[in-house]
């Protein structure tokens, strides 16, 4: 019941939804969509001249949490910067195939460049709150940022809203006032998460977000994302192993051989991933041999 | 029994180690040069004050603290002297190239640090750079004989429209003639200005160009534009450098002299319009008054050299602890 698609997906990945899931109500009718949620159709990256990502595709389903795992320059942070354009700004950067969010491609599709990523929020491996802003201008900082018009009442509203989706409210609702930067390490990285949820966003993209922190914090921040999971879809990239099992329904594993471009190896259900993979790259690398 | 903290603490008398560095001989050679060189620029800013001091004592003994506020200037003849018009002349100079450069300078920087495409940045850089290095007579022959004629009908419409503002203000009825705008403050003022942009452009290009990465990500990671980057992210970063750029700005206009001399017509008497003929300068006064005074006129000049001095060194160094200091936070690491 494999739900990701890994080998040479063309365009049929409807197969991969399945039931309700697929039927979405709009404007008065009911029509299949194919694929919902975040997906990705033989991408290909280069810095330059230098390849560094070739022939992606996965599905990532919608409400569910999606792992990137692998070794170091293997590519899954390429490619969850091409998932809301964060890759092309890199001076040099370029890609190949498509993205498309809701069935709309991102890349050459009718959104503009800011409502691709105002709809697909992005959390960093460095938790990079505005110093000069408090606690409660950071939150709402997006909604200066992308143009969104609110009153005060509603204002209130998100922040509050924001704040304990990240599960951050109880420990800041008093000092709100305060610099962001105040806040411990941990505190910063789920400030930075409230500010990604303020703006609404449907996908959540997470860069390795607990590998500035420590064990505690990092242990936050995984119920976060596991409650988070009910409302919005999430793609984790993530080096360390357990997290990803604790976290992600689905895994995808990158892996970039000698000279030679990353490629996913193996994408399934994470308890597949991780108990019989199918390939032998994958379970040497979740056993621990490399990487 | 596991002992406790306080009772090895108690048994166990402590005793500080004494840190003893040895060096060896190139440490110590170079250790001594550098202090050395160190040294003497303070023994230079010294002697320079000392100097001046020393050569005005003779003119601040006689005028006192009237020296501040008098409004003429003949000491050779043994009359009053004093910098009460010719110290507000500069500063007007130097704020009027000030509003001029400082917005021309935040602008530019931001082109060449988030506008400019890559290849392009080092060219921009190196040409804004190259402006700083034409001599400040060229500018100086430029805005009298090229620029000024362009001006003052600039300073007319601002006399003859304006001129209810007393900054505008220009004396007689309306309309003024054109000639009655020449050898301003205003004129002065914009041709420093020229002078002023690449030193202010330097400063605010470099603290620009350091604005962290990772916040610059995550405000467009919300959805934001190049221009919510440069509000939220890279303005209130470089908000040091803008401030110490400008007053680094302000230092070199202060001191402006060979430009302003050209270009003013020496006046003694305070008047508070810009557009209207007369200005002064400390320095243009100096340049102007050396060769014709005797010893109590050159005591004076020195006497007034010593005040610019003064305001020059208070301004540069409020403007390095401001650029030095950056920003709370910037280096925070976790």
């Amino acid at each position: 019941m494999s739900t990701i698609n890994t080998q040479s997906t063309t365009s049929n990945t409807s197969q991969t939804s399945s039931g309700d899931q697929s039927i979405i109500h709009s404007a008065g009718e009911v029509f299949i969509e194919s694929p919902r949620g975040l997906s990705a159709r033989n991408v290909s990256c280069w810095f330059g001249e230098k390849k560094v990502l070739e022939g992606v595709n996965l599905v990532m389903r919608p409400l569910e949490v999606t792992a990137l795992i692998g070794p170091s320059g293997c590519g899954k942070s390429t490619f969850l910067r091409t998932l809301n354009r964060m890759h092309e700004l890199v001076p040099g950067a370029s890609l190949a195939g498509e993205i498309q969010l809701n069935g709309d491609d991102i890349y050459r599709g009718a959104m503009p460049l800011t409502e691709v990523r105002r709809h697909i929020g992005m959390v960093f491996q460095k938790p990079n709150p505005f110093p000069a802003m408090t606690i409660a201008e950071n939150v709402l900082s997006g909604l200066r940022l992308s143009g969104l018009k609110v009153d005060r009442h509603e204002r209130d509203d998100i922040l509050e809203t924001s704040l304990k989706r990240a599960g951050l409210w109880k420990e800041v609702k008093d000092r709100l006032g305060e610099p962001g930067r105040a806040l411990s390490g941990g505190q910063q990285q789920r400030l930075c998460i409230a500010r990604s949820l303020a703006v609404k966003p449907q996908v959540l993209l997470m860069d390795e977000p607990c590998s500035a922190l420590d064990p505690s914090s990092t242990r936050r921040i995984e119920e976060t994302v596991q409650e988070l999971s009910d409302t919005i879809t999430i793609v984790i990239v993530t080096h360390n192993m357990q997290q990803a099992q604790r976290v992600s329904k689905f895994c995808a594993f990158f892996l970039a051989e000698e000279n030679q471009p990353g490629r996913i190896v193996e994408a399934d259900l994470t308890a597949k991933i991780f108990t019989t993979p199918r390939d032998e790259r994958t379970n040497a690398y979740v056993s621990g041999h490399f990487g | 029994m596991i002992p406790t903290q306080e009772q090895t603490e108690s048994v166990v008398p402590e005793e500080r180690i004494e840190i003893a560095v040895r060096r060896d001989v190139p440490d110590r050679i170079y250790r001594g040069v550098a202090t050395a060189a160190g040294f003497t620029t303070l023994a230079l800013m010294a002697l320079i004050g000392g100097f001046l001091l020393f050569r005005g004592a003779s003119a601040l003994r006689k005028a006192g603290f009237s020296f501040l506020t008098t409004e003429m200037w003949a000491p050779d003849q043994g009359g009053d002297f004093g910098i009460g018009a010719v110290l507000p002349y500069t500063i007007q100079i130097s704020l009027v190239a000030l509003f001029i450069a400082v917005p021309i300078s935040i602008a530019t920087a931001l082109f060449i640090t988030q506008y400019a495409p890559t290849r392009i940045r080092r060219p921009l850089t190196s040409l804004v750079d190259l402006l700083a290095a034409i001599p400040s007579l060229i500018y100086g022959l430029w805005g009298l004989f090229y620029l000024q004629p362009r001006l003052i009908t600039v300073g007319k419409w601002m006399g003859d429209n304006l001129g209810w503002i007393p900054l505008f203000k220009a004396s007689g009825p309306a309309p003024h003639s054109i000639g009655q705008f020449a050898a301003s403050t205003f004129v002065a003022g914009v041709v420093v200005s020229l002078m002023v942009i690449p030193l202010c452009t330097s400063v605010m290009r470099e603290v620009f160009a350091q604005a962290p990465m990772g916040e610059q990500e995550a405000a467009l990671a919300l959805g934001g534009t190049k221009w919510g980057v440069i509000r939220d992210v890279v303005l209130p970063f470089g908000r040091g450098g803008i401030i110490g750029g400008a007053m680094l700005g302000l230092g070199r206009a202060l001191g402006e002299t060979i430009a302003v001399t050209l270009i003013i017509s020496p006046m003694f008497v305070r008047q508070f319009s810009i557009m209207e003929q007369g200005s002064n300068s400390i320095a243009a006064l100096i340049a102007l008054k050396f060769s014709e005074s005797n010893a109590n006129g050159i005591s004076a000049l020195m006497a007034a050299g010593l005040a610019l001095f003064l305001l020059t060194l208070l301004v540069n160094a409020i403007a390095s602890v401001i650029v030095g200091k950056g920003r709370s936070g910037a280096q925070t690491e976790i």
